[in-house]
């Protein structure tokens, strides 16, 4: 049985919400990693070339599948905390846009190259997850942001689609969480718990419930366009041509995904106008807009509040496709933003 | 090659985070301790006779040098406060709902044209012109005035004078003369004094603008690197310079560790570049943080024109402006930390912005790094040394000793391993003297002055 964490970020300034979940492998419950030193890989973080191990003898090999899945621990890790730090937001000065870059690109490569060893099929294989066999995990996302659904996806990936995105699998003891506003709750390993239980807990708004669906974890993986001479991997490309061909509808799919989330995060240092979509430029246009100081009355009497939006206002008014419906009617919401579009227009003098 | 460097007294102190400065003709004190403001800039004017700190408190302080004995070249020198005054306030940007924070990020001297001096100095958003002048005279005498300035009875008025100048105390005023403001979305980054003394140049994360010194309601894009979707952002502008001596031409440097050098004849918009400088990267070395250490902080042309200096996390590089596929020589600051870029990453220290500086003939360049230590590679001996900023070891008068640090294996008498490095102490800005061997150092909150030790 695992034992799985949910916990959820606030980001203020940009308004958005990241819900991680957890699940600790019995490997880190056992206190595996020696937390009270900073985390140094041993072998520091050079590559391994994985085409080394075609050459190894037989009685090498469990040598090499060892060193090698402990690199895809220090990479995970290496993940994860990547993106700790970019849901990390100050809460009054604006973060530094080199930094953040140089993190969202090291997590590009992370994810691509993860892509295209294969891992994360391999990583949700090994936890055993139910439903059907092209269920999978997903990178870690903003919540409630709804993919416009590409044009080249199946119905069976358009309905996923609708439905909101999971996260990172991920071994990652709590205690070297820095952030400060986590609410963590450990909850059996039940899906239907988990969804009443995080949205109860985690996030006032009725909206939420929607959002972890049973057997809702997908795995998504990256656009070929986006790798380019930054992959790590090992050079040989044999990648399977089927894998390719169902990947590659996934693989926009995280590449859309993942451009908003890179979207979210540099959002905040630009006010937009008129991006394109209606859905789209609610999302940016409340990326930037505001919501370092969330609004606790507007949220508990959910009213639709005009001038400042926090962001449980905002978490209501996106995501329109979801389930349940949100607090206040999404046609009010609409009028209203489109409004405040225009008035950012005049502001801002585009 | 400076072999030997002692610390020299500053005649200033600090008493709860207020610095007071005292007048020139004082007994010396011995303090060089700097109020609690971490220091985030330090530059020398063009004589180097004026040395100018910004902080984290967008306060700015000027030292002026005072040598023992004006007529002997490389006599012993003193740094004495010469002015204080407050640069930048904090602001809120209600648009954002984000504050925006007074610290000084850069600081530029004007040439001096006259008996004033200017400076530039630049927050995130804000740039401003201060002149710096001396007052030494006053007049006294005034018909109408009493001389606290009260307004005397006309009725007692009975004789006429001439009001006279007499000497007074020497007071230093600061005055803003320009606020350049408004034109800067992003974190300004960059200032660069332009060698036809009248243009300058701002560069932020995205966007590089020029300026004219005396119109502070227009400025020019040079260089816009934005691109039209915020979500395919991957490089951002860290640093801009003007070359010395051609007014035209300009450098800036990227986070993928890229400099582009470019010629305002060409074009208006100076989005392509004339010159590409780029080292392909080492194969060898790869990992996931082959990019964030590649990321160059400072770029710096020597004071000849003829090359530029870009330090990146690990090393600084020497690059030859007619060769732009290597750079000419590389230097390793701290390639121990190269096995630590994990746990560097996950205290964000490896995101730290490195300085570097060049020496008044370009035959050495400085640059800071962890546990107050700071690095002197001299490239005519091709020999380097390592050298630490701290109170223990600069009592004044006394000689610095180098510094080695092991990075594995056995450690040494007087070596320091690895582990123990304090990277909270960390040296981002060193400055050099344009004509004499002193160098400023500018530790988390205090300032250090070498001066090179003659017999």
């Amino acid at each position: 049985m695992h034992l799985v964490v949910v916990v959820a970020v606030m980001c203020f300034p940009c308004s958005s919400c990241v819900f991680v979940t957890f699940r600790l492998l019995p490997l880190w419950l056992a206190g595996h990693r020696d937390r009270s030193r900073p985390a140094m890989f041993s072998k520091g973080t050079k590559r391994k070339f994985s085409d080394g191990e075609d050459e190894m003898p037989d009685d090498g090999l469990a040598g090499a599948k060892v060193a090698s899945s402990a690199y895809s621990l220090q990479r995970q890790s290496l993940l994860d905390m990547s993106l700790i730090k970019l849901q990390l937001c100050h809460m009054l000065v604006e973060p530094n846009l080199c930094r953040s870059v140089l993190i969202a690109n090291t997590v590009r490569q992370i994810q691509e190259e993860m892509t295209h060893d294969g891992s994360w099929q391999v990583v949700s294989d090994s936890l055993g997850v139910e439903g059907s066999p092209s269920e999978r995990l997903v990178a870690t996302e903003v919540l409630c942001r709804s993919p416009s659904p590409s044009s080249t996806l199946s119905e069976q990936e358009l309905e996923r689609d609708t439905e909101p995105r999971l996260y990172s699998l991920v071994s990652y003891d709590d205690s070297s969480c820095r952030e400060e506003e986590v609410v963590a709750e450990v909850i059996e390993d039940d899906n239907e718990a988990l969804c009443s239980e995080a949205a109860s807990n985690v996030c006032l708004s009725g909206t939420m419930s929607h959002c972890w669906e049973p057997g809702e974890l997908r795995v998504q993986q990256n656009n070929d366009d986006i790798c380019e001479d930054s992959r790590l991997g090992s050079g040989d490309e044999d990648v399977d041509v089927e894998e390719e061909d169902e990947d590659e509808e996934e693989e926009q799919e995280m590449s859309q995904k993942e451009s908003k989330t890179m979207g979210q995060v540099f959002g905040t240092f630009e006010i937009k106008n008129g991006s394109s979509g209606s859905e789209s430029a609610l999302e940016e246009l409340f990326s930037d807009v505001d919501a370092s100081y969330y609004d606790l009355d507007t949220m508990l009497t959910g009213m639709q509040s005009t001038p400042k939006i926090g962001p449980y206002d905002l978490l209501d008014n996106l995501g329109p496709s979801h389930g349940p419906t949100s607090i206040g009617s999404t046609a009010n919401c609409r009028s209203d933003l489109n409004e405040l579009d225009h008035i950012m227009e005049i502001i801002v003098g585009s | 090659m400076l072999l030997a460097l002692f610390s020299i007294k500053c005649k200033f102190t600090c008493f709860n985070g207020t610095l007071y400065h005292k007048p020139h003709n004082t007994a010396h004190l011995f303090y060089i301790h700097l109020p609690t403001d971490i220091i985030s800039t330090v530059e020398f004017n063009h004589s180097g006779e004026l040395l100018a700190t910004g902080d984290k408190g967008g306060r700015v302080v000027i030292f002026q040098q005072e040598t023992e004995n004006k007529c002997q070249p490389l006599s012993r020198s003193e740094y004495n406060v010469y002015s204080t005054f407050q640069s930048h306030e904090p602001e809120f940007d209600y648009l954002k709902s984000l504050e925006i924070e007074e610290k000084i990020n850069k600081i530029r001297w004007l040439p001096q044209k006259n008996a004033a001096q200017f400076l530039l100095s630049t927050n995130d958003k804000t740039i401003k012109l201060w002149k710096i002048s001396e007052r030494d005279k006053r007049p006294e005498g005034y018909n109408l005035k009493e001389e606290d300035g009260r307004y005397r009875d006309s009725t007692t008025i009975t004789t006429l004078r001439v009001p006279v100048f007499r000497p007074m105390d020497l007071m230093v005023e600061a005055s803003p003369r320009r606020i350049f403001a408004n034109a800067h979305t992003y974190h300004i980054n960059s200032i660069s004094v332009n060698s036809d003394n009248e243009t300058y140049l701002s560069a932020d994360d995205l966007r590089i603008n020029l300026w004219h010194l005396e119109i502070t309601d227009r400025s020019f894009n040079i260089v816009d690197i934005k691109p039209a979707n915020m979500e395919d952002l991957t490089e951002v502008i860290t640093a801009a310079e003007f070359h010395p001596h051609q007014c035209n031409t300009f450098v800036y440097s990227s986070s993928k560790g890229t400099i582009r050098l470019c010629d305002m004849r060409a074009s208006a918009l100076c989005d392509r570049h004339s010159k590409l400088f780029e080292e392909p990267e080492d194969p060898s070395n790869r990992s996931f943080f082959s990019e964030i250490i590649s990321s160059i902080s400072d770029v710096k042309f020597s004071h000849s024109g003829r090359y530029m200096m870009t330090r990146d996390y690990l090393s600084v590089k020497i690059w030859d402006l007619n060769m732009e596929n290597r750079p000419v020589e590389t230097y390793q600051v701290h390639e121990y930390l190269r096995s630590k870029l994990c746990s560097l990453y996950e205290n964000d220290c490896i995101f730290d912005k490195f300085e570097c500086c060049w020496n008044g003939n370009d035959s050495v360049v400085m640059t800071g790094s962890y546990n107050n230590f700071f690095r002197m590679l001299d490239r005519s001996q091709r020999r380097d040394v390592t050298l630490e900023a701290s109170r223990e070891s600069s009592k004044p008068r006394q000689v610095l000793k180098p510094r080695r640090v092991c990075a594995g294996g056995k450690r040494k008498k007087d070596e320091i391993s690895v582990d123990s490095l304090d990277f909270n102490k960390k040296i981002l800005h060193t400055a050099w003297h344009p004509q004499e061997n002193i160098i400023a150092v500018a530790t988390t909150n205090n300032l250090y002055i070498f001066q090179e030790k003659v017999n």
